[in-house]
């Protein structure tokens, strides 16, 4: 049995290779890219819309929304990021539904890609709005003691980020493989549906936690500016 | 090892490239038609409450003018009511002035037709009355009442002791007196006294003495005379 989809090869020269964790991340790409262009190819700016263009606006201003209820002022700035994020996870997750699929995010290696993604961002975003000093200043906040806590907590959190995903995707892509084997008829249906609701859960989750980090990294200089 | 770097490399790769795909493909036309959208409801929002304004505003306009209008109209009937009222009285006035004076007037001549006709009633029954007297008088008159007259004359000349001028008297009848009676009026005026004695038939059986502008007269006529004149001035009297 294997664990991850990493160790399903499709190809190798050298250290390159194509394992099904990527031609599935490209599957889903490949699906979000072109059902986007094609729904927004002929979007209306009237009253009268589509039901996908709905969807997709449902969607957009539901994320938008979410990152400004988490404390970021500007959410344009940050949907590409959040929402791509977001997203990704999600469709990967419905993706499972699909016989023979297996979600991107059910590797080690996806979700481990995307929390040092997100731990890049993280200090990019709070650099862009505060600057490095201010930045690098929040580290030993509220005292020089806590510079070896805080850069624990950054990469311990980043840790968590990339286990919990993986932890949640692969147990229920592991939980769906084993019952096909015990039980193939009922049970495994109904495991993929709680599977659905624990990765849309695990999307929220992963964005939303993302976009705290994001928030607390830009705080500071807000605060800053109502004490002023 | 669960994880492989390669992957982890590649799989961060792929998720940038994806959020690129993702900005360009959904987020950006998604956003922009949203934008396009609200820009839209608000200018049409905007327009709207233009319109509203604008409406609200040719309402209060109207409703002031028709206020306007209705004052106007309300003043303009009052005037007008008052107007013809006015006139209303003027007229009335003039009428009941002119009807006052044409009353006056018919009743100036009802009068003056009333008095005329009261003129000339009394004037034809004075003529007939005077008529038939002088008629029946005339009728009547004989010597003896003449004698009678006569005497009645002395006596009332004996009686009146006149004051006697030195010039001529003239003594007027209706019939030629007898001698005695001129015998007996030369003896009470006295003889040096120039006395003629003249027969005039209208006397109507009476004697008159003319002397100097005096006069002493007793005749049927004149009493006629005093009579007429009597009735014409109370016919005037009872007339104004």
């Amino acid at each position: 049995m294997q664990l991850s989809p990493d160790e399903t090869l499709f190809w190798k020269y050298s250290f390159l290779k194509l394992n099904a964790t990527i031609v599935f991340t490209w599957a889903v790409m490949f699906i979000l890219a072109v059902g986007s262009k094609i729904i927004t190819r002929n979007l209306s700016t009237t009253l009268e819309r589509s039901h996908w263009q709905n969807l997709l606006e449902i969607i957009v201003t539901g994320i938008e929304k979410q990152i400004e209820e988490v404390g970021l002022s500007n959410p344009h700035k940050y949907l590409g990021f959040l929402g791509t994020l977001f997203l990704f996870v999600a469709v990967s997750t419905l993706c499972t539904i699909i016989p023979g699929f297996e979600p991107p995010t059910g590797s080690l290696s996806t979700t481990a890609a995307l929390a040092l993604c997100v731990f890049i961002a993280v200090p990019f975003f709070g650099i862009e709005e505060q600057g490095l000093r201010e930045y690098l200043k929040s580290y030993v906040k509220p005292t020089f003691i806590m510079l070896p806590f805080n850069i624990i907590s950054e990469i311990s959190r980043t840790l968590a980020l990339a286990v919990r995903l993986f932890g949640n995707m692969m147990s229920g892509a592991m939980i769906i493989a084993i019952l096909l084997t015990i039980t193939p008829f009922i049970f495994p249906i109904i495991m993929t549906v709680l599977g659905l609701l624990t990765g849309m859960v695990q999307a929220y989750i992963f964005s939303i936690l993302a976009a705290v980090y994001i928030a607390a990294a830009t705080r500071v200089r807000k605060a800053k500016e109502i004490k002023s | 090892m669960l994880i492989d770097w390669f992957t982890v490399i590649a799989q961060a790769c792929n998720f940038l490239i994806l959020v690129w795909l993702m900005k360009h493909f959904l987020y950006q036309p998604i956003l922009h038609a949203i934008d396009e959208r609200e820009k839209k409801i608000a200018t049409e929002l905007t327009n709207a409450e233009q319109k509203k304004a604008e409406a609200q505003k040719e309402s209060d306009e109207f409703k002031h003018k028709n206020e306007k209008f209705d004052q106007e109209r309300a003043a303009l009937l009052s005037k007008a009511t008052e107007e013809a009222q006015a006139e209303r009285k003027r007229l009335l006035e003039e009428a009941q002035s002119a009807a006052a004076a044409l009353t006056l007037k018919r009743q100036e001549t009802l009068k003056k037709d009333e008095a005329n006709l009261h003129q000339s009633i009394v004037r034809r029954t004075q003529q007939e009355v005077f008529a038939i007297a002088r008629k029946t008088l005339t009728d009547l008159a004989e010597t003896s009442l003449e004698e009678r007259m006569i005497n009645v004359f002395i006596r009332r000349l004996h009686e009146a002791r006149l004051a006697l001028t030195s010039g001529p008297m003239i003594v007027r009848t209706c019939f030629d007196l007898p001698s005695a009676q001129q015998a007996a009026i030369k003896d009470i005026l006295g003889s040096e006294i120039d006395t003629q004695f003249e027969t005039i038939p209208d006397l109507i059986s009476g004697i008159e003495l003319t002397s100097n502008g005096q006069k002493v007269a007793w005749s049927i006529s004149d009493y006629l005379t005093l009579l007429e004149k009597g009735v014409n001035q109370d016919g005037i009297e009872s007339s104004i």
